[in-house]
């Protein structure tokens, strides 16, 4: 096997990741090698063809492959190395990363630092066990995004969209403005899982009905999806006997994404059970020193503005951490209470400012953030768990939360 | 326009004038609802055929924003379109598309 060495090896060039290692560049790491297993950098950004990508980085509107292109024009940088087509197989227990591709095969990395930005995978239909046949013409939302604006096929032609999620709604105003008919799309709760925007520029523009509180309950169809069964659901989500049916030959799974972490448990990493993603502090280090994530990989972001922030917070810390310049002042689990499903990063080191994100579990009108002893204390219109909430701590807020015994942040009603 | 998401009011006295917009975050916010309210406008964003690249379709957008009763008549235009490799990102797909002082331009390159 061939053997090499990099100071840091970036996991993934969507994003996150080439964010990452132009910030580690920026500080004058020398051997930077970022890997992706696609043939071109870019990520999931490369088919999310739609706009609204760089509103709070850029404070313009791009479409995905617009803002890709602000990091790929600046990869070709003599302390950057990109391998394509390449994938990570194994991460080691003595930190070695070990890669492979046609060309060289199997190839042995010796990092100094690693950064996880695998980004995440989409739930499938069977993930989330919806009775019936196993007819084709089933897709997540992301693989018929692919299908359509890189490989140029249409789906189908009557289509249902199950879950709110972003993608599903972005999808379904692809499908409906290449001549595909959405009928509907579905979601269990009482509420849209994506952006409000998504709901009025993807649903309400082109009249295609959206049943909250309405689950799919058979799948039918021999060969090919022809049909699908709906049914209004009661207040624990079980399903009522209100139902109808809709005839379709396509069905869209958006139904959530999961942080992708086959590598992360290799190592292993600690991971939390609710984000999906590895325990991280506000260097966006994991359990284990020396190895950070950032991106999708981390958490579900709702913007790929935030994925990079994420990746610069990583790649500088990866630096910091290669030149044996990274220190952590104090050590504060931040707990997520009232109303939250949780709030990353999970540990504050001293480091300020510092941003945390969070999602609260329902949504609420008139409401305040507040955290142990009222440090945090800011007044919200309205929250919603598919818009996650920004909190930054500048360094006064960071010296009371070193004398506290627990940093506890919650969402109540005013 | 953002993803804040405001939710704001719009009262109207029935003839199509605003009379009072309350619940936007910002300036632009009430200039959205105001546009919204009387004409809406939208980017419209697709992919056109494109031939000798690695990828089979070449994602495009339009320039700037286009009256939304319009996304129609532009997506047949646009998928009449078929294009050569090599396209730098920016270039000029369509140029004035349906006279509405618009152009549907590349957003990527592709070799």
């Amino acid at each position: 096997m061939k053997k090499i060495f990099a100071d840091i090896i970036i996991i993934g060039a969507g994003p996150a990741g080439m964010a990452a290692a132009l910030k580690a560049g920026k500080m004058g790491i020398k051997n930077i090698l970022i890997i992706d297993r696609m043939p071109e950098p870019g990520g999931i950004l490369q088919q999310c063809i739609h706009n609204g990508f760089g509103l709070h980085k850029f404070k313009k509107d791009l479409t995905g492959p617009e803002f890709a292109n602000h990091y790929i024009s600046k990869l070709g940088r003599p302390n950057i190395k990109v391998m394509l087509h390449t994938m990570a197989t194994e991460l080691t227990r003595d930190g070695k990363v070990i890669i492979s591709n046609d060309t060289d095969g199997l190839v042995e990395v010796t990092p100094k630092a690693i950064i996880l930005a695998m980004g995440c995978r989409e739930r499938t239909r069977q993930q989330v066990s919806i009775p019936g046949t196993r007819p084709s013409g089933i897709f997540t939302a992301g693989v018929a995004q692919r299908f359509m604006n890189i490989e140029g096929y249409m789906p189908g032609k009557e289509v249902v969209v199950v879950g709110s999620g972003d993608i599903g709604m972005i999808m379904a105003r692809r499908m409906t403005m290449e001549g595909a008919k959405v009928h509907a799309v579905t979601e269990i709760l009482p509420y849209p899982g994506g952006l409000s925007r998504n709901v009025v520029q993807c649903l309400n523009d082109f009249d295609i009905p959206l049943y909250l509180q309405h689950g799919v309950v058979e799948i039918r169809g021999r060969d090919r999806v022809s049909g699908v069964k709906i049914a209004k659901l009661d207040q624990a989500g079980n399903p009522t006997n209100q139902t109808f049916d809709i005839d379709c030959d396509t069905l869209l799974f958006s139904v959530g994404l999961i942080p992708e972490n086959e590598l992360s448990r290799m190592i292993p990493l600690e991971l939390s059970p609710i984000t999906g993603g590895p325990f991280i502090d506000d260097n966006y280090q994991t359990s284990r020193e020396g190895v950070f994530t950032c991106g999708n990989a981390a958490f579900v972001n709702d913007l790929a503005d935030y994925a990079c922030m994420e990746g610069e917070i990583a790649g500088e810390a990866a630096a910091n951490y290669v030149n044996d310049a990274l220190s952590s002042e104090f050590n504060m689990r931040v707990v997520a209470g009232c109303n939250l499903r949780f709030a990353v990063p999970n540990f504050l080191t001293g480091k300020a400012p510092v941003t945390l994100y969070m999602r609260v579990t329902q949504p609420m009108v008139d409401v305040k953030i507040t955290s142990t002893d009222n440090i945090v204390n800011i007044k919200q219109q309205i929250v919603k768990p598919s818009e996650m909430i920004e909190v930054t701590l500048d360094k006064a807020q960071l010296a009371k939360i070193k004398e506290l015994k627990e940093f506890r942040i919650g969402v109540t009603p005013r | 326009m953002c993803p804040i998401g405001c939710a704001v009011t719009v009262k109207s006295d029935g003839s199509g004038n605003i009379t009072q917009i309350i619940g936007n975050k910002c300036k632009k916010g009430e200039t959205y609802v105001r546009d919204e309210f009387t004409n809406p406008m939208r980017v419209l964003t697709s992919t056109v055929a494109v031939e000798g690249a690695a990828i089979s379709r070449l994602p495009v957008r339009t320039s700037n924003v286009i009256p939304k009763d319009k996304l129609s008549d532009c997506m047949n235009e646009i998928q009449k379109v078929k294009v050569n490799a090599p396209i730098k990102i920016c270039d000029k797909i369509i140029k004035n598309i349906l006279g509405l002082g618009v152009d549907v331009i590349a957003t990527r390159d592709l070799s």
